[in-house]
């Protein structure tokens, strides 16, 4: 359609399009991309007590005399300091997990919304956005209530007698898990649905006239057919899981030490900006590769 | 058609349990007259009466609504910026650079982003004095520059099933380029800007790790005063203020919807492909 429009060379057009673009570039360059270059600069500082906590690379005592220091112990922390590298790897594990559950979970779940009637489908889709748009804190809050050694699930299981002590739930692995399954449940299944939505049926028909069992015609047929929604909903769950802070903190307990949270305690517990700033710089590099992935694909 | 994929609605109905019991669970047990959270006493109002009370998250919701409603507002005039030169300019140089820097906000963690607003904050003090001081402005504008990204994904994706036609036409009986946008672009847009505006709002009202970086000590905005109180453990009163949220969203949600789900409205994650 604007393929009309591209033939058209006007000089009035070309200043629009650099104004509007400058204008976006005023608004987003000094308070978004002018922050990351500080975070590099300081996470190459030598930490310092006092505010701001870390001195200048760059110190200026007279024209003459600049003092030039790069301080290269938070890049040696960042490989050998075994929290650093733990928390590395429990978060790859924990979001990576978190995300191939909620796929078994959300593909299932957009296959049974396509197959609903045509017309409660809006509303169906309402009730997946509703817990999604409701505070996320609350949503993680809930989950205490439910975990809990005197939460709803223990009562519920000593009650019929599956148990005869309470499940220690609250402050594991599986909650951390579960809570990340839940609060990021429909970015996943938001993508399936709308790929499912445009998947051509009939070929699963034909599929079955070809006689393919209906699991074969599922991982021949329909699994092929939508691995872009797959792969769209697992780059929004495991990129906001990876460096997820509420969901370890409150359902995770004191061990869950994740990276997101290792970042946040640097910064606010220790004060220590050069290393958080080095941490948040290693988690940048990691996910640059999955966004640039899904950049190139046109999923964003 | 073969039995394997209509049985997925059991599934769809266990999903819908999965997702909606914590929700059904925190307002039942709003109204539960106990002050442990888990046993349940006897119906009663008590936790409203005392959430009303309460001035620390009374104040904070107070900020937290102004906060949104300036980033939102901010968030959806810029994203129409970014989204209109996108699409209307295929031919600009920088496109890619355009639409990475508009959309890099929302896929970056959040420990990541409000580290590098608070730096961002900190360099400008040094440079020009603004913001002369962190609070309800530092948020503002964080928010609002997170929520641009989503506010120009959705515009962009409503501004690339526009009929270019109409433009063409009024271009042909010489409207300008000005009279084209307010009088055609933004009333046939007009129901996505109203989505994106809430949708930012939503999440502005709701972030609480960006602005735990970027506030001063003296503003607590609505998430952050919940997460300190219920570090400590358990509150019937959260329990009251979750019910109410979640009471006011739902007949947000259904109001809305009504009027935007109808015409086959893009939403945020069910993208259109691209015009070629």
């Amino acid at each position: 359609m604007w393929k009309a429009l591209k033939n058209i060379k006007n000089p009035s057009q070309t200043w629009t399009a650099v104004l509007l673009s400058v204008c976006v570039y005023a608004w987003v360059l000094p308070v978004f991309f002018l922050g990351f270059l500080q975070i590099i600069k300081v996470a190459f500082s030598e930490p310092y007590i006092q505010v701001p906590p870390y001195k200048d690379i760059l110190t200026h005592f007279s024209w003459e005399a600049v003092e030039f220091k790069i301080y290269l112990a938070n890049l040696y922390d960042l490989f050998n300091e075994k929290l650093y590298v733990y928390a590395f790897w429990r978060s790859i594990k924990i979001a990576g997990l978190s995300t191939f559950i909620a796929l078994l979970v959300a593909y299932p779940m957009a296959i049974g919304l396509v197959m609903m009637p045509k017309r409660w489908q809006p509303s169906l889709l309402l009730l997946i956005l509703l817990p999604f748009w409701t505070s996320f804190l609350l949503r993680v809050y809930a989950w205490i209530g439910l975990l809990n050694t005197d939460g709803i699930i223990n009562m519920a299981l000593m009650k019929i007698g599956l148990i005869s002590q309470p499940l220690e739930m609250l402050h594991t692995d599986f909650a951390v898990v579960l809570g990340m399954v839940y609060c990021y449940l429909p970015f996943m299944l938001l993508p399936l649905y709308s790929t499912l939505q445009k998947f051509d049926w009939s070929l699963i028909e034909a599929s079955a006239d070809l006689g393919c069992r209906p699991w074969a015609s599922f991982r021949q047929v329909m699994l092929p057919n939508t691995l872009s929604g797959i792969f769209t909903g697992c780059f929004f769950v495991f990129i906001p899981a990876l460096g997820e802070i509420i969901i370890p903190i409150l359902l995770g307990g004191s061990k869950s030490v994740l990276f997101g949270r290792v970042i946040w305690e640097e910064f606010f517990f220790n004060r220590d900006w050069t290393m958080a700033s080095m941490l948040s710089i290693a988690l940048l590099l990691v996910l640059m590769v999955p966004i640039y992935r899904a950049q190139k694909k046109g999923d964003l | 058609m073969n039995g394997l994929f209509p049985r997925m609605r059991g599934f769809l109905a266990l999903g819908y349990l999965f997702m909606l019991a914590p929700l059904v669970y925190v307002v039942v047990y709003s109204f539960n007259s106990s002050r442990f959270v888990t046993v349940w006493e006897g119906f009663s109002f008590k936790w409203y009466a005392q959430l009303w009370q309460n001035n620390v998250l009374m104040k904070a919701a107070g900020i937290s609504l102004q906060v949104a409603f300036c980033a939102a507002t901010i968030a959806v005039i810029i994203g129409t910026i970014a989204a209109v030169a996108y699409t209307r300019f295929p031919m600009m140089r920088g496109r890619g650079f355009l639409s990475f820097i508009s959309i890099a906000p929302m896929v970056l963690p959040e420990v990541v982003l409000g580290m590098a607003f608070l730096m961002a904050y900190l360099v400008l003090q040094d440079w020009v004095g603004l913001p002369r001081n962190r609070g309800m402005i530092t948020i503002i504008i964080a928010h609002a520059t997170i929520g641009m990204a989503y506010a120009f994904i959705m515009i962009r994706n409503r501004l690339r099933n526009f009929d270019a036609a109409i433009i063409e036409a009024a271009m042909d009986l010489g409207a300008t380029p000005l009279g084209i946008f307010f009088k055609i672009t933004i009333p046939i847009i007009a129901p996505t800007l109203v989505a994106s505006w809430l949708l930012v709002f939503i999440l502005s009202f709701d972030d609480l790790v960006v602005a735990s970086f970027v506030s001063g000590a003296e503003v607590t905005t609505l998430p952050m005063a919940i997460f300190s109180s219920i570090k400590f453990g358990l509150t019937p009163e959260i329990n009251a203020l979750a019910a109410v949220m979640i009471f006011i969203l739902s007949i947000l949600l259904i109001v809305i919807s009504g009027k935007l789900t109808r015409k086959n409205e893009p939403g945020l994650l069910i993208q259109a492909p691209e015009e070629e």
